[in-house]
C-alpha cells in the first residue's frame, strides 16, 4: 500500500513542477463529460477527440476524463479534483459547467481552462464552440429538395439558444429550396432517451414528415426512418450504419482539430485566453458522409458548403422575418454572434410555439 | 398507412415492454413479493438480450438470454428477501442499482453498434387489409407472445390447481404452510418468473423497440410496471388496457406537439404520470374492489416456526 | 439435507455490531475479486476508492458537502420506513423544496441578509412538507399506494422544476441559458468551516440528535415503531395510523425540501433545471444501510459519500467506469441486508426433506 502513496506523491510533484515552467515538455490533458464517454453521440465525440489527442502527441501527453458529471456541486468537485491531479488543461465540455469551471479558475491560475459553450471567460479560461447552424442550412436544403410532403420532423430537446438557432437556420435553408415546407417540432425534453426518441419519430412521420431531423443524441430516430424507408439526419456522431438507407448526412461534432490546437499551445507555452466559435470552415462541424441523395441534390450541398466556407453565404443574414411578422434581422445586416448567443424567436412558417 | 394506424400501432409497440415487465411482477405479487428491482432486471435483460443477438445474429437468442439475465437478477433478490427474509422494499431497490450498473459495464463492448432487425408477422392478404391488417396481423412476434403471456397468465392464476396454491401463499402464507404448501419455494418460483418477463420487456427495448443499447435505456420503464399492477387491481386483463393506457398517454402528447398546440413541453410531458397518478387514485378508493384481489400477505416477510 | 433459517429466541447482540463490519468486509472482498479479475491492482484500487479520498483536506471538505445533502433526506425517510411507510419520492420533495425556497431570491434580488436565508430555508422545508402531504393524503383519503404515487410524483417535479428554471426565472441577463439569476452572497447559507462547508451541516448535526431524541426517548418514536410493525396492534393501542402516516411524510418531506433549499442556496448558488444528481435516491439506501437508526445513517451516509468520491478518483486514476460505485453500492445493500437477517436468524442445517406436496405433482 505504501508503494502506491509514494508513486501518486511523486506524480503528482512533477506534474506541479511541469506547469509552473513556461513551455512544457509533458502536459496532462484532462477533459470532464457530462454523459458517459460511449454515449454514441454528444461526450463520446469529445472523447474519440481525446484519444486522437493521445495519438497524435504520443509520449509528451497523458489524458485523464471523468464521466457521467451532473451538473451543479458535482461539476465543481470534478474539475478541482482534475486540477489537483496535475492537468495543465482541462475541458469542460457542457454549457452547464460554466460557473463551476470559473469557480475552480480562479483557485488554480496556473491550470488552463477550456469551457465548451458557455460565454464567459477569465485569464485562464477560454471559450470554444460550434456554429453547428452552418450544418443546419444545409440541412435545410437538402430536405427541401428530397421530401414529398414538404414536411419536416424535428426532434429537439430543450429550447435553449444552440437549439433554436440550429430550427431557424434548417427552415431557412429549407425555404431557400422551397418557401412553403413545413416543420413539425416535438420536445422531447431530454438529451437522450432511445424510446422517447422513438417515439417521437414515428408520431412526426405519422403526421406527414417524410424526413427527420434530431438535436438529441440517440441514433434511435434514425432507425426508425430506415424502417419506415423514409430519410433522417445524424446527429454529433456518423450514424449512417444505424440507417444504411435512410441516413442523409450527419452533422459531426469534429472537436480533433481544436483539442490539438490547445494542447500545443501548452506546450509551447503560448497559451492564451481565446474565444473561439467555429463552424465549417475550420473543419469543426462536417456534414458527412452525403449519401442516399440524387446527384443534383448531392452537387447543390456541396457547393453551399463551400460558399459557407467561403463567407459568400451568410445563413443568419437580413432580411430575416420573425415567426409573428416582425423584423428578425434587417435587411443588409448579419446577426452579430451576441444576437445568435441569445437567440429566442423562430423564423417566419415555423408552426411551433416557441416555450418561453 | 393513415395517421390513425399509426399511432395505433407505436401505441401497442409503446405498452408491450411494459405489459410483459408488468406480468411478470404481478405473478411475483400475487405470491406476496413486491420487488421493486423490475427496472435493474430489465436493464441487464436488455444488454444481455443485445448482446447475445449482436453474437448469434439471432433474435430469438436474444430473447432467451434477456430471459436469463432476468432470472438470474431475480434469483440475487429472492436469495436476499426470500432466504435471508430482508426488507423487500429495500432489497428492490439495491437490485435496481446494482442492475443499472452491472448492465452499463457489461454493455461497454456494445454501444454504437446497430441490432439486428426483428421483421414484422406478414401473413398474405390479411396484413394488407384497411386499418385493422397491420394492427391485428402485422406486429411484430413479441407483441403476440405478450397477448399470449396475458392469457396463459390469467389461466394460471384462476383456472390451475398451482395458480391456486401460488394466490393462497401471497393471501395468506401461514395457513399455506400450514396446509403443508412450501411458501419459499412458491415464492421464489414466482419471483424468478418476474424476472423472466422483465427481463424480456428489456430484451425487447434492445431488439426491437429502438435495436441498439445505451446505458438508462429502460429510462423508468420497470417504475411504470410496478405502478401498473396496482393500477390493473392485480387482474391480467386490466394490465393490458392499462399498459395500452399509458402508452397512449405518452404517444399522444407527442403528437399533440407536432400539431402545435403550444402547451409547454414539460407539461405535457408530465401527462403520463399524472394519469397514472389520478388513475391509480381511482382504482384505490374502491377499497372493496381492492381488498378482493390484493394479495393480504404483499412485501410480508416470511419464516416459518420450525 | 439442507439449510434454512431459523429464528432465534432472542436477537443476537453480537450480530447488531457484527453484520455490518461482515457486510462492509464481504463487499471487499467481492470487489476485490472483481478487481483482480478484470485485472487492475485491486490494491491500488481500493486504495484510491476508499483510502485517498480521506488523506487531504480539500476532499475531506467535499466529502462533508456531498453527504450533507444525503443525510439530511435519510434521516426524514428513517420515520417513514420505520412506520412501515414507503416514500421512495424524497427525490421529487427536494425539487419542491429547492423551488420553494427560491421564491424569495429570484423574484425579490434585493432582499438580503441572515432574516432573508432564514425565511428561504423555512419556505424550503414548507415546500418539501406540501408536496409530501399529496401522496399522505392521497393514501389517507384514497388509499392510493405511496410507492407509486411518490415515485411518480418525481417526475411531475423534475419537469415543473425544468419548466420554471428554463421559462418564468430565466436569469434576463444570461443569453437565455436555463437557469435562474446567480444568488448574492447574502441570499446563501454562510460558510461555517474551511473553504466551503456551510451552515447546513449544522442542520445535520440537529437533525440527527433530534431523530435521535424522538425515536428512543418519546412517545411518539414508540407509536411509530408499532404501526410501522403492526397496524393493528397500534390501533388497540389508541394509535392513529393516518396521523402516524401524514406526520412521518411531513417530517420526511420537510428534511428533503431543507435538503433541496440548502442545495441551491449553497453549493449551486442558483435555481437550475435540475437540483439534485439524484439525493433522493440515494437516502433510500442510506437509510437502511443505517439500519433506519440516526447514527447508523450519519455513518453510513459518510460512507456513501465517500464511495462517490472515491468513484471520481478511480475514473482519473485507473480509467474505471464510472458505473463501478453504483455496482458497489447496489452490493453493500444486498449484503447488509442479508447479514443484518443473522440478528434475528441463524442458519440450521435440516437432514430430512420436508414434505412438501404444494408443487411435487
Amino acid at each position: 500500500m505504501r508503494k502506491y502513496l509514494v508513486a501518486i506523491g511523486a506524480i503528482a510533484i512533477a506534474a506541479g513542477a511541469v506547469s509552473a515552467a513556461n513551455a512544457a515538455d509533458k502536459v496532462k490533458a484532462c477533459f470532464v463529460y457530462t454523459g458517459p464517454h460511449n454515449d454514441g453521440g454528444w461526450s463520446q465525440q469529445h472523447d474519440e477527440a481525446r484519444l486522437a489527442v493521445e495519438k497524435h502527441f504520443g509520449d509528451k501527453v497523458e489524458t485523464a476524463y471523468v464521466e457521467n458529471v451532473p451538473e451543479g456541486p458535482d461539476a465543481e468537485r470534478a474539475i478541482e479534483r482534475l486540477a489537483r491531479s496535475g492537468c495543465n488543461i482541462i475541458f469542460t465540455t457542457s454549457f452547464g459547467f460554466m460557473d463551476p469551471t470559473l469557480k475552480v479558475a480562479a483557485k488554480f491560475p496556473k491550470v488552463k481552462f477550456e469551457h465548451d459553450a458557455g460565454y464567459k471567460m477569465a485569464e485562464n479560461v477560454s471559450i470554444y464552440n460550434m456554429r453547428w447552424y452552418e450544418g443546419r442550412y444545409v440541412q435545410g436544403q437538402i430536405a427541401a429538395k428530397m421530401s414529398k410532403t414538404g414536411v419536416a420532423g424535428y426532434i429537439v430537446s430543450f429550447p435553449i439558444p444552440e437549439v433554436v438557432m440550429g430550427i431557424d437556420a434548417f427552415m431557412l435553408g429549407a425555404q431557400s429550396v422551397n418557401p412553403d415546407f413545413k416543420v413539425k417540432i416535438v420536445w422531447a425534453n431530454t438529451w437522450f432517451d432511445p424510446g422517447k426518441e422513438a417515439d417521437a419519430a414515428k408520431a412526426l412521420i405519422d403526421q406527414g414528415a417524410d424526413i427527420i431531423v434530431q438535436h438529441t443524441d440517440s441514433p434511435a430516430a434514425m432507425q426508425i426512418a430506415e424502417e419506415r424507408g423514409l430519410h433522417a439526419f445524424g446527429q454529433s456522431a456518423d450514424m449512417s450504419k444505424f440507417g444504411p438507407k435512410a441516413h442523409l448526412a450527419s452533422l459531426i461534432d469534429n472537436w480533433t482539430p481544436y483539442y490539438i490546437e490547445r494542447v500545443q499551445a501548452v506546450l509551447d507555452g503560448t497559451w492564451k485566453s481565446t474565444d473561439t466559435w467555429e463552424g465549417m470552415k475550420a473543419d469543426f462541424v462536417l456534414l458527412q458522409p452525403l449519401q442516399n441523395m440524387p446527384d443534383d441534390v448531392k452537387a447543390m450541398a456541396e457547393d453551399t458548403i463551400k460558399k459557407i466556407e467561403s463567407g459568400e453565404l451568410q445563413v443568419f443574414k437580413g432580411p430575416i422575418t420573425k415567426q409573428d411578422g416582425t423584423i428578425g434581422i434587417p435587411a443588409g445586416t448579419v446577426a452579430d454572434d451576441k444576437t445568435l448567443l441569445g437567440l429566442n424567436w423562430y423564423v417566419k412558417g415555423i408552426d411551433d410555439k416557441l416555450p418561453q | 398507412m393513415t395517421m390513425l394506424e399509426g399511432i395505433l400501432l407505436t401505441i401497442v409497440t409503446a405498452a408491450t415492454p411494459l405489459l410483459f415487465a408488468a406480468l411478470g411482477e404481478l405473478v411475483a405479487e400475487r405470491a406476496g413479493v413486491l420487488n421493486l428491482g423490475v427496472e435493474g432486471m430489465m436493464a441487464v435483460g436488455a444488454v444481455c438480450g443485445f448482446a447475445a443477438c449482436n453474437m448469434t445474429g439471432m433474435p430469438l437468442m436474444g430473447a432467451l438470454a434477456g430471459i436469463a439475465a432476468g432470472m438470474l437478477a431475480a434469483g440475487l433478490f429472492g436469495v436476499v428477501a426470500l432466504f435471508f427474509v430482508a426488507n423487500q422494499n429495500a432489497t428492490g431497490v439495491a437490485l435496481t442499482l446494482f442492475g443499472l450498473g452491472l448492465s452499463a459495464l457489461i454493455g461497454d463492448a456494445f454501444v454504437g453498434i446497430p441490432g439486428v432487425a426483428v421483421p414484422r408477422v406478414n401473413i398474405p392478404y390479411l396484413s394488407d387489409l384497411p386499418v385493422v391488417g397491420r394492427l391485428v396481423f402485422g406486429e411484430d412476434p413479441f407483441v403476440y407472445v405478450a397477448i399470449a403471456l396475458a392469457i396463459g397468465v390469467w389461466w394460471f392464476l384462476f383456472k390451475t390447481r398451482a395458480g391456486l396454491i401460488l394466490r393462497s401463499v401471497g393471501d395468506n402464507h401461514n395457513s399455506a404452510h400450514a396446509l403443508g404448501f412450501s411458501v419459499f419455494r412458491t415464492r421464489f418460483l414466482a419471483v424468478l418468473f418476474g424476472g423472466a418477463c422483465a427481463g424480456l420487456g428489456g430484451a425487447y427495448l434492445s431488439l426491437v423497440y429502438t435495436p441498439q443499447w445505451t446505458q438508462a435505456m429502460t429510462a423508468g420503464r420497470g417504475w411504470i410496471a410496478l405502478a401498473l399492477v396496482v393500477f390493473a387491481s392485480w387482474l391480467p386483463g386490466r394490465l393490458v388496457i392499462g399498459a395500452l393506457l399509458f402508452g397512449a398517454v405518452s404517444i399522444l402528447q407527442l403528437h399533440a406537439q407536432a400539431i402545435g398546440v403550444g402547451i409547454p413541453s414539460q407539461f405535457l410531458s408530465m401527462l403520463p404520470y399524472i394519469v397514472t397518478i389520478v388513475a391509480l387514485v381511482l382504482i384505490s378508493r374502491n377499497r372493496a374492489l381492492l381488498s378482493v384481489n390484493t394479495p393480504a400477505c404483499l412485501g410480508r416477510p416470511f419464516v416459518p416456526d420450525v | 439435507m439442507r439449510i434454512i433459517l431459523e429464528r432465534r429466541p432472542d436477537h443476537s447482540q453480537t450480530m447488531v455490531l457484527l453484520s455490518p463490519v461482515l457486510a462492509i468486509a464481504l463487499s471487499l472482498v467481492s470487489f476485490f475479486i472483481i478487481f483482480a479479475v478484470s485485472k487492475i491492482d485491486p490494491f491500488q484500487a481500493l486504495y484510491v476508492y476508499f483510502i485517498e479520498p480521506l488523506t487531504a483536506l480539500w476532499s475531506i471538505e467535499d466529502l462533508l458537502a456531498k453527504a450533507i445533502p444525503i443525510i439530511l433526506i435519510a434521516i426524514g425517510l428513517s420515520f417513514c420506513y420505520q412506520s412501515a411507510v414507503w416514500n421512495i419520492g424524497a427525490e421529487g420533495q427536494l425539487a419542491a423544496g429547492a423551488l420553494a425556497g427560491s421564491i424569495i431570491p429570484v423574484l425579490q434580488p434585493t432582499w438580503q441578509g441572515p432574516l432573508v436565508v432564514t425565511a428561504m430555508m423555512v419556505m424550503g422545508v414548507l415546500g418539501g412538507m406540501a408536496y409530501a402531504a399529496i401522496p399522505a393524503v392521497l393514501k389517507i383519503r384514497f388509499n392510493a399506494n405511496e410507492t407509486l404515487t411518490t415515485l411518480m410524483l418525481v417526475y411531475v417535479a423534475n419537469l415543473f422544476l425544468d419548466y420554471v428554471a428554463r421559462g418564468p426565472w430565466r436569469d434576463p441577463g444570461g443569453y437565455n441559458f436555463p437557469n435562474s439569476r446567480a444568488f448574492d452572497e447574502g441570499q446563501m447559507l454562510p460558510i461555517v468551516a474551511g473553504d466551503s462547508i456551510r451552515l447546513s451541516i449544522v442542520f445535520v448535526i440537529i437533525a440527527v440528535i433530534a431523530a435521535w431524541f424522538l425515536t428512543s426517548k418519546t412517545i411518539t418514536g414508540f407509536k411509530i415503531r408499532v404501526l410501522g410493525m403492526s397496524p393493528r396492534a397500534g390501533a388497540f393501542g389508541g394509535f392513529s395510523r393516518n396521523k402516524m402516516v401524514m406526520m412521518t411524510f411531513l417530517i420526511s418531506g420537510g428534511l428533503a425540501g431543507l435538503a433541496g433549499i440548502c442545495e441551491v442556496a449553497g453549493p449551486i448558488g442558483q435555481l437550475r433545471t435540475t437540483v439534485s444528481p439524484g439525493y433522493g435516491f440515494t437516502a433510500i439506501i442510506v437509510a437502511f444501510l443505517g439500519r433506519l437508526h440516526p447514527f447508523g445513517i450519519l455513518i453510513a451516509g459518510l460512507l456513501l459519500a465517500l464511495s462517490y468520491m472515491g468513484g471520481e478518483g478511480a475514473q482519473v486514476a485507473l480509467g474505471l467506469s464510472d458505473q463501478t460505485t453504483q455496482v458497489f453500492q447496489g452490493m453493500l445493500l444486498f449484503y447488509v441486508l442479508a447479514c443484518d437477517s443473522f440478528i434475528y436468524y441463524r442458519l440450521k442445517i435440516v437432514r430430512q426433506r420436508a414434505v412438501d406436496p404444494a408443487l411435487a405433482r
